[in-house]
């Protein structure tokens, strides 16, 4: 049966929400891993019932489990994030040097092809891969052994990878992102890293040229065009057409261009979707308004969705990973709230409801289209 | 035989209940007690302790015969109680809040 499973992160555990194709009755699952903030949790595209997930508790740490089943049952797998060889340092919100530490990890990334295969991007900021379906975790070491690496520094929310995109027409080709050094690509499946940052700009770092330093929320790429990418920015939406040599802004008329999720329509490249929030110190909805921005033109040129949405009195965040897409005929469109609500659209956006209303503070929301 | 209370997160980490029951040879230490937890109960790696230093997370903390031990060397012989297994080694998630 065609349907939708929605992978749900959230600072006390994980839910699961399921629908048919229709996306109008959801049912909500859960709460997994009680207690343990859970970043992020990811279902293979190779197995769909192969889920990864990444919950975390500050006494006892990281944790990372693994459904075999869809998310019914769950089993912990290694845990082990140890960093290759010397760790060196990065730089300290002083400016001093700091070594690199271990804290959690942000992102779980499931490879296109294999089930066993994953990424998961950490903080302080590592990428690392297992290839026996989390039993062990490697650093690929290449990215934090950048040149650039010793001038890394953590944004507020610390010196994390968060996003992890894999180019589904080249197997050794991959972008990530850091808060707050930049975007990298890799040509050579993770071996040697480029700083993509090009045509960056940021208050504050006066160089328009600086190949590292800018405060990168999030990533998107539509699978048939890997060469285009959208980025929001702490500040500015950004958009880049040669895999991110060259980034231009495309912020147009929105009415902040703070925040931090940004996803593309499933069958339609040009179309991309954003959640403005005010400034970065409020970090709330710009008005008491909840609006998805879209752009069907491939940025600049904006219209406000706000059918079904909340139109007052709204003081919620939507964080990087908490916005996802399905790709049924209708794309459907999906975001989570720092105010417990996770919010569906089967219509690409034009009509809104609340599919769950109190669920703890959203930090994740994965679509998984299930055939 | 060593008895051991866990916390409720490790409980279910570990598929356990409350209290394990571990059989240790050589001096019963708060690093054998931790060896053997994490031998039996695999999951249980690297969530009281690092995996590679050892150092104890900061916010576990172990208690034998009412005490605090939790700064005591990981080497440091623990009471005969505990040996005997008339009083537990607890592990414990400290009290953080404010």
């Amino acid at each position: 049966m065609t349907g939708v499973r929605l992978l749900v992160g959230t600072r006390k555990g994980a839910f699961i929400l399921t629908s048919d194709g229709k996306r109008e009755r959801w049912n909500v699952n859960g709460p997994h891993f009680m207690g343990w903030e859970t970043m992020h949790l990811k279902a293979s595209p190779a197995d769909p019932n192969r889920i990864y997930a990444a919950p975390s508790i500050s006494w006892f740490g990281q944790q990372i489990h693994r459904s075999n089943d869809g998310g019914k049952t769950w089993e912990p797998v290694n845990n082990q994030f140890t960093y290759d060889g010397d760790t060196g340092t990065h730089q300290w919100y002083d400016g001093t040097p700091k070594p690199w530490e271990f804290k959690r990890v942000w992102h779980v990334e499931p490879s296109l092809t294999d089930p066993d295969t994953a990424y998961a991007g950490v903080e302080d900021a590592a990428l690392f891969k297992t290839t026996d379906g989390g039993q062990s975790w490697q650093e690929l070491p290449g990215l934090r052994r950048h040149g650039s690496g010793p001038r890394w520094q953590p944004g507020a929310g610390g010196l994390c990878l968060h996003t992890i995109i894999q180019d589904p027409s080249n197997a050794d080709r991959m972008y990530i992102a850091i808060s707050a050094a930049g975007a990298f690509r890799t040509e050579d499946g993770g071996k040697s890293w480029q700083a993509i940052n090009q045509g960056l700009r940021s208050e504050g770092i006066p160089d328009p040229n600086a190949e590292v330093g800018h405060c990168v929320h999030h990533v998107a790429m539509h699978p048939a065009r890997p060469n285009t990418l959208y980025m929001q920015k702490h500040w500015d939406v950004m958009r880049s057409d040669n895999g991110g040599d060259l980034w231009h802004e495309i912020s147009g008329n929105l009415p902040t261009d703070f925040g931090f999720a940004i996803d593309v329509h499933a069958h339609e490249p040009e179309t991309i979707f954003v959640v403005p929030i005010k400034s970065d110190s409020e970090h709330v909805v710009p008005d008491g308004k909840l609006r998805v921005y879209r752009s069907r033109s491939g940025g600049n040129e904006w219209e406000a969705l706000t059918n079904g949405l909340p139109q007052s009195d709204v003081y919620h965040n939507v964080l990087r990973d908490a916005m996802s897409v399905d790709s049924l005929d209708e794309c459907g469109v999906y975001f989570g709230t720092s105010g417990g609500q996770v919010y569906a659209s089967n219509d690409a956006g034009d009509t809104w409801s609340a599919i769950a209303r109190d669920l703890p503070a959203v930090l994740s929301v994965e679509a998984q289209t299930l055939a | 035989m060593i008895r051991v209370f866990l916390p409720t997160p490790l409980q279910t980490l570990a598929g356990t209940g409350r209290e394990v029951q571990l059989e240790i040879e050589g001096p019963v230490t708060q690093a054998a007690i931790l060896d053997a937890l994490e031998a039996r109960y695999p999951p249980l790696r690297g969530t009281m302790r690092d995996h590679v230093t050892h150092q104890r997370r900061p916010f576990v903390r172990f208690f034998a015969c009412q005490q605090d031990v939790s700064h005591d060397q990981p080497d440091t012989p623990l009471p005969p109680e505990v040996v005997s297994g008339k009083e537990p080694f607890m592990v414990i998630g400290a009290m953080a809040g404010g």
